[in-house]
């Protein structure tokens, strides 16, 4: 029995510490790059790897308890508010006309939003 | 009918998040769910809206599998990006028709697209999606294209 509880807690750090590096590398990934819209998709690797790396980890540390179930139901939680959340600071950039840098070859956002405004006085010059 | 299944409900979520099983705080407890119960009704009454949720319950956990499979690829597709010296970004928008009737089935597909690292919903526009990815390759269209099909074959179809 002692042999499966090893196991299980070399698989649960396993599974938190890799969590942790995700965390790690969302955070260098927000430092690292260049402007607003690219340091979205780093926040991103810390909200779905890491979340769900350490939850699972935290999973086998409890066991078959009612934590375990709190925990997948923040899980879940998570899974819903930080997409939308995602979505409503992008949504935000957008509409106050920040666009991100393309790359050679590419002319602009296809198509143009149909929210864009140019009567909107948050529109940068 | 509508309100007892509420009841039910909220007792059970409540019952899985306290942990503490005594007369009194199992009382407290449903309290607390009939006024949330009560609450729900008189909302309801106010704007009446719903959830359309017509989905296929096997065809949905086969779904959240494969995306939990995709997070993983789009997570170590954007941590070889971060840690590379070089950076090798390419940003760029563009915009993908979606094909699901629900409201329900397009925000699992928008949410599904900000999920996987690598691509955010940043507008929904009648009919498509505007997406931006930080490493935009020319097979990106394809494999969302792709998710759109198998969210939409998760949504039951219309009961006439």
């Amino acid at each position: 029995m002692s042999q499966l509880d090893t196991l299980l807690e070399v698989l649960s750090w396993f599974f938190i510490l890799s969590g942790a590096f995700f965390v790690v590398i969302g955070a260098v990934g927000t430092l690292r790059f260049p402007d607003f819209w690219s340091r979205l998709h780093a926040a991103s690797v810390t909200e779905s790897a890491g979340v769900l790396l350490v939850f699972a980890g935290l999973c086998i540390q409890a066991g078959f308890t009612l934590i375990t179930v709190k925990i997948i139901i923040i899980g879940i939680f998570l899974f819903i508010t930080g997409p939308t959340s995602t979505h409503a600071i992008a949504n935000a950039a957008l509409v106050t006309g920040l666009r991100p840098k393309e790359v050679k070859g590419f002319a602009g956002v296809e198509p143009e939003p149909l929210t864009k405004n140019p009567a909107d006085p948050a529109e940068p010059e | 009918m509508r309100l007892v299944g509420a009841f039910i409900v909220f007792m059970a979520l409540w019952l899985l998040l306290s942990g503490v099983y005594e007369p009194l705080t199992i009382g407290l407890g449903a309290l607390s769910t009939l006024v949330v119960a009560f609450v729900t009704r008189r909302m309801d009454a106010i704007d009446g809206d719903r959830v359309d949720a017509r989905l296929n319950p096997l065809g949905t956990i086969g779904y959240a599998l494969w995306l939990l499979i995709e997070i993983a690829k789009a997570n170590w597709t954007v941590m070889k990006i971060i840690m590379s010296p070089s950076l090798p970004i390419k940003q760029h928008m563009f915009s993908i028709p979606y094909t699901q009737k629900t409201d329900l089935g397009q925000v699992i597909f928008a949410s599904s697209i900000t999920l996987t690292p690598g691509t955010i919903t940043v507008e929904t526009e009648p009919g498509h999606f505007l997406i931006h990815a930080v490493a935009f390759t020319s097979d990106d269209k394809a494999a969302l294209a792709d998710m759109d099909r198998r969210v939409t074959a998760t949504e039951k179809a219309e009961q006439k």
